[in-house]
């Protein structure tokens, strides 16, 4: 029986410290797989011959800037169509009851989780030596064409990991749009055109940067895609792995990682800010 | 009877303020008795530091220093609340959506280590209580509000709580709901005799309920009273026109008269003020002829409620009053009337600032 | 009329999207299982790639499902009160928590495991066990299930009941066990699934962490996808897709329900 009376709390755990070991294992586990490893990764950076410049490196060494140049435009290239692809086939998705519809959904989006080194080699099967685009181009033209292991090869491959979270997200943010507003903009005159243009697409807006975000981030970071298409493609994860296995130069490799998270974490910052929502990238 | 009734606990809190983190000071140290088997409640509106006393009273909140809880003399300040054998209803009820209504009413006295077949009998005892039988293997989310609020109160009852906590309990109904379960949770409080503190910001619910009412305001106790003392006898302008519909008047008074604009009324031995506020209630306001009366005023309107008529008199007090008249008499806009009041239904309020 | 003309050709365009992400999964498919792929599908259907992957990689998969499941028990017993304990408390500091082990989200993988290979590469005992690959899986997953698991506590109130179960007795223990975890079951399944799914097909943090002898099942497709013939790799992949498709689809599911509710 309990004790009816208050002598015998203190053989309780009270309920504070109950949320202190609740919290404890995650603090043990992040600091000492986190947070501790994140900062030796900073020592490390800035160990090495250069100092504490390796951290400009990025910017300062030509090669390393004409890298992360590239890898901007190419993650620059893969929101902008994501988003445009997306915003299309979401839109249409969400507005029109069709026969089939739930199976065109389900195909729009069961890639989500794949990772990128399948990804890469889906790619490989679309436009490779032995590729679909190969096989048809040889057939009509004659020419074989082959394009996996080049930029735009990259290219598709970013692109093809980032459209089902884009698409995800674009529907969900127009089902939650008030119908209401776009048939207010009707009664006052406004085309269907005019309608899009000035009530539905700046609805979309926080959709538009919290998803954009997310492919950027995606796309800057994204290793299983490069490793398996981008052998001879300068791109930042590339450059990163190169420099440690190959190279085993620990110090710069870590300096350009870091460069690498702060960017993407800070694309990622801004776009909640702006957006209000939770923003994250996916592996 | 095997003992529906509980055995109520005088509770006594003493100096129990509470300020949050943020220097917020939701509750100014009160003081506060509550006697064994007495339903007090806690009325004012949002923010005026009820739904935290009874925090504290639960033991939800830790009061500042200084503060203590006692039940029936014993120190209870820093026992948790699982351990001071309370029962409490929450205003969203709280009912866990994993269990059925009868596993939540049985969930107290399962934790106490009170065997299956004595749990059973305990829950089908409270069912028929509450009036919920049929009920028992439903899930939470298959139940309508006051099916919810029955249960609520059913579980927090089953463990023969020493002190029943009710925080807004009926707010969540709607009108009718809320009326009916009002008076079935009075008889069931009268009943149980057991010791029960309610926060609500509803004075109807507080008149009905209540033994005793803690009016609070602003952190800070307003009056404690009967539900008649803070009716009619009202310490300052803040209860008088938070309980019910008041007419404040202002006049100077000499010689046991308080004069206004159209006349003036007797009051019982109030001291010369050139400067006084008082209280009238307007159903204690009677509508005679003019010449019958030393209060005249013009009826500036004339609303027909059903079990009365409310007219907007003019022209008798520094601002219109407000009259409960009978439904049967008869008069209409513009008509000049007098007003009678008696003595006691004058209340003088102290001056504020 | 000009409505149908936009309908058809949003279709159209929608169809398009489709075929780009769903035909290299069905060349992949049906590589798996041709004889010979350059000659096409008739030349054969074969499930000899998909037993020559079974006989090569089987080590692989059974090491990715050991560890995504030591990744979901980690997850479990360490996010599942973690969340609960965030939500309650609250304030600032909760706030900071929160926000610091979603970094592994925003932050590539690959910076992940260069920070745990440059801190911990030394111990060798560790380094070489697959230990090493389940710390890096456990940071990188940890987020999902916090979130989850936080995310079900927002929309149910578990404060509240949390404090309904103390007025009637129950001890923080008791509670936790009675009332907050049989209530926060569908963010705890949700977050399961997302766990498992992202452990089994995490690559990016495992290649670099792996060692001979701890590979797992993406880190072997990469393998195939350098050193073997396209039909093995096919059928490798094949192998993958039986294994992550269900997952995916009980996870679309389970955001469909918790859209209705």
């Amino acid at each position: 029986m309990v004790p009816r009376r208050g002598q015998g709390h203190h053989h309780f755990m009270s309920h504070r410290n109950f949320i202190w070991i609740c919290l404890l294992p995650l603090v043990v586990v992040t600091a000492a797989f986190f947070l501790l490893p994140m900062a030796q990764l900073l020592a490390v950076g800035a160990g090495g011959s250069r100092g504490v410049s390796a951290y400009l490196a990025i910017i300062t060494e030509p090669r390393y800037r004409a890298t992360l140049i590239n890898t901007v435009v190419l993650a620059a290239a893969t929101t902008i169509a994501t988003l445009v692809i997306a915003t299309i086939a979401g839109l249409f998705l969400q507005r029109h009851r069709f026969p089939g519809r739930a199976v065109l959904i389900a195909m729009l989006t069961f890639p989500l989780a794949f990772p990128g080194v399948v990804v890469g080699f889906l790619i490989i099967l679309l436009a490779g030596r032995q590729g679909l685009i190969g096989a048809i181009t040889a057939a009509v033209t004659g020419e074989k064409v082959v394009f996996a292991y080049s930029i735009f090869g990259l290219f598709l491959g970013y692109l093809y990991f980032s459209i089902p979270r884009v698409i995800l997200t674009v529907m969900a943010a127009v089902q939650k749009l008030d119908i209401g507003l776009e048939e207010a903009a009707r009664s006052l005159g406004a085309s269907p055109w005019a309608v899009q243009r000035d009530v539905v697409l700046p609805a979309l807006g926080p959709a538009f940067v919290a998803s954009g975000a997310i492919a950027f981030a995606t796309a800057m970071g994204a290793f299983g895609t490069a490793f398996t298409l981008a052998t001879n493609i300068d791109v930042l994860p590339m450059l990163i792995y190169t420099e440690f296995t190959l190279a085993a130069n620990f110090a710069i490799s870590a300096a350009l990682s870091i460069g690498l998270g702060v960017i993407a974490w800070a694309i990622l910052a801004l776009a909640r800010s702006m957006s209000g929502g939770a923003v994250a990238a996916a592996g | 009877m095997s003992g529906i009734a509980g055995h109520g606990a005088a509770v006594h809190i003493e100096n129990c303020g509470k300020t949050f983190p943020d220097g917020t000071q939701a509750l100014a140290p009160a003081s506060l008795d509550i006697v064994s088997g007495e339903t007090l409640v806690l009325l004012g509106p949002s923010g005026c530091g009820k739904t935290t006393m009874l925090r504290i009273i639960a033991g939800l909140e830790t009061p500042d220093a200084g503060g203590r809880v006692l039940f029936d003399r014993t120190d209870m300040t820093a026992v948790p609340i699982e351990q001071r054998h309370v029962g409490m209803v929450f205003q969203s009820y709280a009912l866990f959506p994993n269990m059925t209504v009868a596993e939540n009413i049985g969930y107290g006295l399962k934790i106490r280590g009170v065997d299956k077949a004595a749990r059973a009998a305990r829950v089908a005892e409270m069912v028929a209580l509450t009036n919920i039988g049929g009920l028992e293997n439903r899930r939470i989310d298959q139940l309508s509000g006051g099916q919810r609020q029955r249960v609520a109160l059913a579980r927090a009852v089953a463990v023969r709580p020493r002190v029943l906590l009710l925080d807004e309990p009926l707010t969540a109904l709607d009108a009718s709901l809320r009326d009916r379960l009002r008076s079935e949770l009075n008889s069931l409080l009268r009943s149980l005799g057991i010791t029960a503190i309610y926060v609500t910001h509803d004075q109807a619910e507080a008149m009905e309920l209540g033994d005793r009412i803690v009016v609070m305001r602003k952190g800070a106790i307003a009056q404690i009273g009967t539900p008649r003392e803070i009716y009619f006898a009202p310490q300052n302008r803040f209860v008088a026109e938070f309980v019910g519909a008041a007419n404040i008047v202002e006049g100077p008074v000499s010689g046991g008269r308080l004069t206004l604009p159209g006349g003036w009324l007797a009051l019982n031995d109030a001291a010369d003020n050139a400067a006084a506020v008082a209280m009238i209630r307007p159903e204690t306001i009677g509508i005679v002829a003019e010449a019958d009366a030393f209060l005249r005023g013009m009826v500036e309107s004339v609303a027909f409620i059903g079990d009365r008529q409310r007219l907007v008199v003019t022209g008798a007090a520094n601002k219109p009053l407000t009259v409960d008249a009978p439904n049967t008499i008869n008069v209409r806009a513009g008509e000049r009337v007098g007003l009678s009041v008696t003595p006691q239904a004058v209340r003088v309020l102290p001056k504020e600032d | 009329m000009r409505d149908r003309l936009i309908f058809a050709g949003q279709l159209g365009f929608t169809l398009l999207v489709a075929a780009f992400l769903v035909v290299p999964v069905v060349l992949s498919i049906s590589a798996g299982v041709t004889v010979n792929y350059f000659r096409g599908i008739q030349s054969g259907v074969t499930l000899q790639w998909v037993v020559q992957v079974w006989n090569l990689y089987a080590g692989e998969i059974g090491l990715s499902f050991l560890i995504a499941f030591a990744t979901l028990a980690v997850t479990l017993i360490v996010g599942v009160p973690a969340a609960y304990g965030l939500h309650v408390k609250g304030g600032r500091l909760s706030r900071v928590i929160e926000e610091i082990i979603t970094l592994p989200l925003a932050i590539p993988g690959l910076a992940i495991a260069l920070a745990l290979l440059l801190t911990y590469g030394g111990f060798g005992g560790f380094r070489q066990s697959w230990l090493f690959i389940l710390t890096g899986h456990v940071v990188f997953t940890m987020p999902f299930m916090v979130r989850s698991v936080m995310a079900v506590f927002a929309s149910v109130d578990i404060k509240t009941l949390d404090e309904g179960a103390a007025s009637l007795g129950a001890s923080p223990w008791t509670r936790f066990c009675n009332v907050i975890v049989p209530n926060a079951m569908p963010g705890i399944l949700a977050g399961s699934l997302m766990v498992v799914t992202l452990s089994l097909g995490e690559f990016n943090l495992t290649w670099m962490l792996h060692t001979p002898l701890t590979k797992t099942l993406p880190v072997g497709l990469a393998d195939s996808y350098a050193s073997m013939r396209l039909e093995v790799a096919s059928a490798y992949t094949l192998i993958f897709f039986i294994m992550i498709v269900p997952l995916l689809v009980a996870m679309q599911m389970f955001a469909e329900k918790g859209e209705k509710k």
